[in-house]
């Protein structure tokens, strides 16, 4: 350890098999733990947890709870806390839901094309600016974000109920369905056709980050360890895509499909539903901001204002609109959440997204979010929202009664954090 | 020195800043020049770190006037006192423990690749090159640096404000959390930057490291300023009696 100022940068041979192939242990711990409760609830039910149709249904009711644990990752890492998202979402999907069906089909006439996209975007800008708007009173005005969302999460809730008088809108424009899980899947083709451009593009994200590093003579990884990631990530996408292409669509329900289109169902045809469209939102929102995480000044700016709000401030960074633009796309990511939660019941309830706050804590910190702020994944959140949702739906599948599902969940949480604290004190508080 | 006939690099005119009615800095005037080191001396709460914050952008002042290079500037933020050559090293290192060395170095700066997106290669090697000058033993560039004991942080603070080619160099107490050696590192390290013709302003309760390495002092207790004295003209004793009872044994000593 006493090299002179140029010395070559000392390459990494020590290690295990897993420090080799530099795997985020964390990353595996929650992904072990899901695998036991996936195997343990499947020995249960006689295999049914894991039959192709029972993971599709996890997949897309995992969805919208992900979608939002993905932005209060990043509120979280920034030390404050959003208990007003269940609201948001019901707030949001209300306009949305009222723009469908009343405001724009008086405007264009039922059924018109541009329905369902205007009605997006106006549900996505109301909850963008409502977020923006908490924000700022947070940033600005420096209310505690736990009282702002607080008050938001009694306001918005109560604003949907006031937009629609309290009751069930729809049934909601058919183009929309499509982002709601079984009322839109890619089909199996497109599905192969999602699988490889995403296995195309993790290899080239990879062996580009590998290559910046080897052209500044920075250690990297054996090129056994390299192909040994590679395979893993490309079995798993064509794995996962293997399972949801082979939950086929019930007989009576591709006979009205035919029917519709005027055409006779063939004698034995099987079509599998492939990846839902929800599904494939959540890919493109963890994948956009992992990068916005990890690669962009916005990502870096949240987990330093994270670690030390002072260090921030004195490096130039403005902390407050910092604080408004992360609340922004904690909103936003509502609304997206909204769109999935509404086309999957297919109208928008009064009650839609009530306990999401929870859920969507919850799922952020099993997947290893700091509450201190400063840490936190996009990927664990996504693993933590699987977990709870596995957990619930596999103890309803066992036969577990009610009450003992909450007890269970909560008592989850408390034990994860446990862990998660133990961890970190193992490793040198990191 | 040559240093009386060039314009000072700093003057800061007369600044007052009031907390809730307290005057932690009142009327006080001090200046630096370049390839100078002035010390920055007073009992805790004389407002000396205050007065710095005034000049570094943390604080906003009340009143007063701040020049550099004989040119009057509004520093408002941190990005100001950046955007003016202006660099600090905090009493706290202001450090964001969970990042790595790399990030905490560009923080605020970031290199950026063409496509816009944060380039962390090549700040690690612009990390490496500047730790290897300053701190060869440095190793760790792949964990946060709350990681690294409190001379590895603070090389890490001290490269942050030596890399991006300050003129003007603020040292809050840099020394107060080091051992011997890493002192002697420090020390070596101002007199390298001094004879780039960087001015240093540091702020330190030692009088004896002040006596080492500065060539003037300024002196503050209770907001004000009791005077500036040339090291060369002064005692120790002359710089406690100045801190402790605030009387200035030389007023003409200065002029």
């Amino acid at each position: 350890m006493t090299d002179t100022t140029n010395a070559p940068i000392p390459s990494q041979d020590k290690g295990s098999l897993f420090q080799k192939l530099e795997l985020d242990m964390r990353l595996l711990g929650m992904i072990g733990a899901l695998f036991i409760l996936c195997l343990g609830f499947s020995w249960f039910t006689d295999g049914r947890f894991l039959t192709p149709r029972n993971i599709f249904n996890l997949t897309i009711q995992t969805v919208s709870v992900a979608i939002m644990a993905c932005g209060m990752v990043f509120v979280i890492v920034n030390r404050h806390i959003d208990l007003s998202v269940g609201a948001l979402l019901a707030t949001t999907s209300a306009v949305m839901a009222m723009m469908q069906t009343q405001v724009l089909p008086e405007m264009f006439g039922l059924g018109h094309p541009m329905i369902w996209v205007l009605a997006v975007i106006s549900g996505l800008l109301v909850g963008t600016l409502i977020g923006a708007f908490q924000g700022w009173l947070v940033g600005y005005l420096t209310i505690p974000a736990f009282i702002v969302t607080l008050g938001g999460f009694l306001v918005w809730r109560n604003v949907a109920w006031y937009l629609t008088s309290g009751q069930t809108i729809g049934p909601l424009d058919r183009t929309f369905l499509i982002f709601g899980g079984t009322n839109g899947t890619l089909g199996t083709t497109w599905s192969w056709v999602a699988a490889v451009i995403a296995i195309v593009a993790a290899i080239w994200a990879m062996s580009n980050a590998r290559r910046a590093k080897s052209a500044h003579g920075f250690p990297v990884k054996p090129i056994w360890a390299e192909l040994t990631l590679y395979g893993i990530i490309i079995a798993s996408i064509v794995s996962f895509i293997a399972v949801l292409n082979s939950y086929f669509i019930p007989e009576r329900r591709l006979q009205r499909m035919f029917d519709e289109r005027g055409e006779v169902l063939p004698e034995g045809l099987t079509v599998g539903y492939g990846l839902p469209v929800s599904v494939l939102i959540l890919i493109l929102v963890a994948v956009v901001l992992s990068i916005v995480a990890k690669r962009t000044r916005f990502g870096r700016y949240i987990f330093a204002t994270g670690g030390n709000p002072d260090a921030a401030e004195l490096s130039g960074i403005n902390t407050r609109r910092l604080t408004v633009k992360i609340f922004a796309l904690m909103g936003f990511l509502c609304a997206l959440s909204a769109v999935v939660a509404s086309a999957r019941l297919s109208n928008h309830s009064n009650d839609i997204g009530t306990l999401d706050e929870l859920r969507v804590i919850a799922a952020a910190v099993i997947g290893g979010t700091a509450l201190a702020g400063g840490f936190g994944t996009i990927y664990g959140a996504i693993i933590g929202a699987l977990i709870m949702q596995s957990l619930q739906s596999g103890m309803a599948m066992v036969g577990v009664d009610a009450p003992f599902q909450n007890i269970v969940v909560g008592t989850v949480l408390v034990l994860a954090v446990l862990i998660d604290i133990i961890y970190r004190k193992r490793v040198g508080a990191k | 020195m040559t240093q009386q006939t060039q314009a000072p690099l700093v003057e800061l005119k007369n600044i007052s800043i009031a907390f809730g009615g307290i005057k932690a800095v009142d009327d006080v005037s001090v200046d630096l020049r370049p390839g100078e080191v002035v010390g920055l001396l007073g009992h805790n709460g004389a407002g000396k770190s205050t007065l710095i914050k005034v000049l570094s952008g943390a604080y906003a002042k009340d009143a007063g006037e701040i020049f550099i290079n004989g040119e009057q500037v509004e520093i408002d933020s941190p990005r100001d006192a950046r955007a003016n050559n202006i660099e600090t090293i905090y009493q706290t290192l202001a450090l964001a423990d969970n990042l790595d060395a790399a990030s905490n170095l560009f923080l605020g700066r970031e290199l950026m690749t063409p496509f816009g997106l944060v380039d962390d290669a090549a700040m690690e090697a612009e990390c490496r090159k500047i730790m290897g000058r300053l701190n060869p033993n440095f190793q760790k560039f792949n964990e946060p640096v709350s990681a690294l004991s409190g001379g590895q942080r603070q090389s890490v603070a001290i490269a942050r404000a030596v890399y991006f080619n300050a003129r003007i160099l603020i040292m809050d107490e840099p020394t107060a959390a080091l051992g011997p050696h890493e002192t002697q590192m420090v020390a070596d390290l101002i007199q390298q930057l001094k004879a780039q013709g960087i001015g240093i302003f540091l702020i330190d309760h030692d009088v004896h490291s002040v006596m080492e390495l500065c060539d003037r002092a300024s002196v503050m207790k209770n907001g004000q300023l009791v005077g500036t004295v040339n090291i060369a003209d002064v005692t120790d004793d002359d710089l406690l009696s100045m801190i402790i009872l605030g009387k200035n044994p030389t007023e003409e000593a200065n002029k």
